[in-house]
């Protein structure tokens, strides 16, 4: 319909106005995302503060109430005040994402510097590990793993990390592969330093960027996967609040909306939060994309 | 090209092996324990009745005899027998993956068909409301819990509006068709059954559209960035100025040239999405390949866990190989 008329490159550039709207966008998302995160955050900290109830207790007599002004989002299948698990399950999903991711990185961000240093044999083996890891979906590989430790969130933390590292490896590889051919690099090399120190002090610093964004975009998808291994029962140990576990528990009740939707909306709002401020990070961090 | 092919199939076939090993590594290596997940408390408690039933599914061997018997069946077009299910693994895999394929592949064309179009005219139009649309389309679909959004679809249109079916395949009392290939889309349609073909097609909506959410988002956002990469080419600038109509350049010369990025990403989706619908199979009661992974997963069952980490990796290698191949076909620069 409309591709047709659409002079893009050849647009004239548009006045004062535009560039301060195209400011306002460039800005507005990633301060969104950072807002939100904020607010999950400090909600993870306060949660005994905000309500009246405790995340575990039964409370047969109002089982499955609608939202009300004494349940804000309602009652579980036990009578659990849905808000209240809901904020106090802001705690397990927010610090296993962020565990994962970090733990990940770190490990990841290692072995891959490790391989694109010493080259040779061990760089082929690194590297072949790594392709192998990702030959499978991470999820069904730490499914079976999650399986196999038996249920309990430690596990399903370490089931993540062995499928979460070889994306940060690869990444970190290339990075370091690209910086090692700097000058700046050989010259340290010519006045004696270590390699692990060039590594560490040097390369590092210098390659951080895109290993940022990464990061802040892999914490989303650590959340949502945590929750999916939640959902599926191979997360928290039951009544621990966790927001997969609890639209898990609302499944069936299709009438009781209440009890899966909300859990589901919060990992929505969160994940939403740090793809919005990992966007904006690489467009910082990215001159070219910046651009556009 | 043939010889790239040849050796990249080998590759391929090593590595599928080497990701059998390590599967059975893992597996072997961590503590649960199969009889305990397999024959519950009660049994396990029997010492005989376990010393009999690991000899039976040949646990009480050592670790490199049991993955060299694995290895041998291979060969011979044997992945063994589940422990759960009792049948021979293949023949398991054989009728699950038919639901979990027609699955994947109606939310493969959904997500491509609505994707690629979004992507191109949110390039084509940039800053204006469509590309807006298209960011958060994008946004939403990445970053949404696949069994939450399932749970909302099945609350709002079954539940709240019944317009759509719910959970299933077919509706619980229709008879599957006959057997032919096992996508019951097709053999409704072979059986001449439009009534049964209108009940699988309309089962099919909502859990594929669940499954393209995120698909989709990432390709309307590859394809938008690749185009814009596109755009800024001299050749358009050619085009443009020989006085071509802007369509006939968006379609016919920064299109195919934007296409590689996406194939890629394409490809590697169409992966996922065969081998990782277990959380949307649970929420529509799928009988597919994603529902059994689970369960041989959560009881140990390690033929069937090997059968299934074997066809997934041949899965995936192959659609990495289709995806380099299709290299050489969409940019004759690569041909070497």
């Amino acid at each position: 319909m409309s591709i047709a008329e659409a002079p893009v490159s050849l647009r004239p550039i548009a006045p004062v106005q535009s560039k301060l709207r195209r400011t306002l966008r460039r800005y507005s998302l990633p301060a969104i995302g950072a807002f939100v995160i904020l607010i999950w955050i400090v909600v993870a900290i306060i949660a005994p503060l905000l309500s009246p109830y405790m995340p575990s207790t039964v409370d047969v007599t109002a089982r499955l109430r609608p939202p009300s002004s004494a349940h804000w989002l309602g009652t579980d299948v036990l009578g659990r005040d849905v808000f209240t698990r809901l904020i106090y399950g802001t705690r397990i999903s927010l610090t296993t994402g962020v565990v994962v991711v970090l733990v990940g990185a770190v490990i990841g961000t290692l072995v891959g510097g490790i391989a694109a240093f010493a080259r040779g044999r061990a760089e082929e083996l690194i590297m072949r590990t790594t392709d192998l890891v990702l030959c499978f979906p991470p999820i069904i590989l730490a499914m079976a793993i999650a399986a196999a430790l038996g249920i309990g969130t430690t596990n399903t933390i370490i089931a993540m990390l062995v499928v979460w590292w070889p994306k940060f490896a690869r990444l970190a590889r290339s990075l370091v592969l690209v910086q090692r051919s700097q000058e700046y690099v050989e010259a340290a090399v010519v006045v004696g330093l270590t390699p692990s120190r060039i590594l560490l002090r040097h390369i590092f610093p210098n390659s951080i960027g895109p290993l940022i964004v990464l990061v802040t975009l892999d914490v989303g998808n650590a959340i949502i996967t945590f929750a999916g291994l939640s959902f599926l029962g191979l997360g928290v140990i039951p009544p621990t609040p966790e927001w997969g576990s609890m639209v898990s528990e609302g499944r069936e009740l299709i009438e009781q909306w209440w009890v899966a939707a909300f859990p589901g909306f919060a990992i929505l709002t969160i994940v939403l939060g740090f793809n919005f401020l990992g966007d904006g990070i690489r467009d910082w961090l990215d001159p070219r994309s910046r651009r556009r | 090209m043939p010889q790239y092919i040849l050796s990249r199939l080998f590759l391929a076939f090593v590595m599928a092996l080497l990701a059998t090993l390590v599967i059975f590594l893992l597996a072997n290596t961590v503590p649960g324990d199969p009889v305990l997940a397999q024959l519950g408390d009660m049994a396990a408690s029997n010492k005989e009745f376990v010393a009999e039933w690991r000899a039976k599914w040949g646990l009480d061997l050592p670790l490199w005899q049991r993955y060299l018997i694995f290895l041998e069946r291979l060969f011979h077009g044997d992945l063994g027998v589940s422990i759960s299910s009792q049948r021979p693994v293949l023949q398991d895999i054989r009728d699950f993956a038919p639901a979990t394929l027609e699955l994947a592949s109606v939310s493969f064309v959904l997500a491509l068909v609505v994707g690629i179009p979004l992507g191109i005219m949110a390039a084509v139009r940039r800053d204006s409301w469509i590309d807006h649309v298209a960011r958060l389309v994008s946004l939403i679909g990445v970053s949404s819990p696949t069994f939450w959004l399932a749970f909302i679809m099945l609350a709002v249109f079954y539940g709240g509006l019944q317009i759509a079916p719910g959970p299933g395949r077919i509706d619980s009392i229709a008879l599957p068709p006959p057997s032919a290939t096992g996508l019951y889309l097709i053999d409704s349609v072979l059986a001449g059954d439009w009534e049964l073909f209108h009940d699988a097609a309309a089962h099919l909506v909502l859990p594929s559209i669940v499954l393209a959410a995120a698909t989709l988002g990432l390709i309307t956002r590859t394809t938008r960035a690749s185009m814009l990469e596109c755009m800024q080419q001299d050749y358009v600038r050619v085009a443009r100025a020989k006085g071509l109509r802007y369509r006939r350049i968006v379609i016919g010369h920064i299109l195919p040239n934007a296409l590689i990025p996406i194939v890629t990403l394409g490809g590697l989706a169409y992966a996922n999405l065969l081998t990782g619908a277990v959380l949307t199979e649970t929420i529509f009661s799928w009988p597919g390949l994603g529902r059994y992974t689970f369960r041989s997963a959560v009881t140990l069952d390690f033929p069937a866990i090997m059968g299934i980490t074997l066809i997934v990796a041949v899965v995936y290698l192959i659609i990495n190989l289709l995806i380099d191949v299709s290299y050489a076909l969409l940019d004759p620069r690569v041909v070497r």
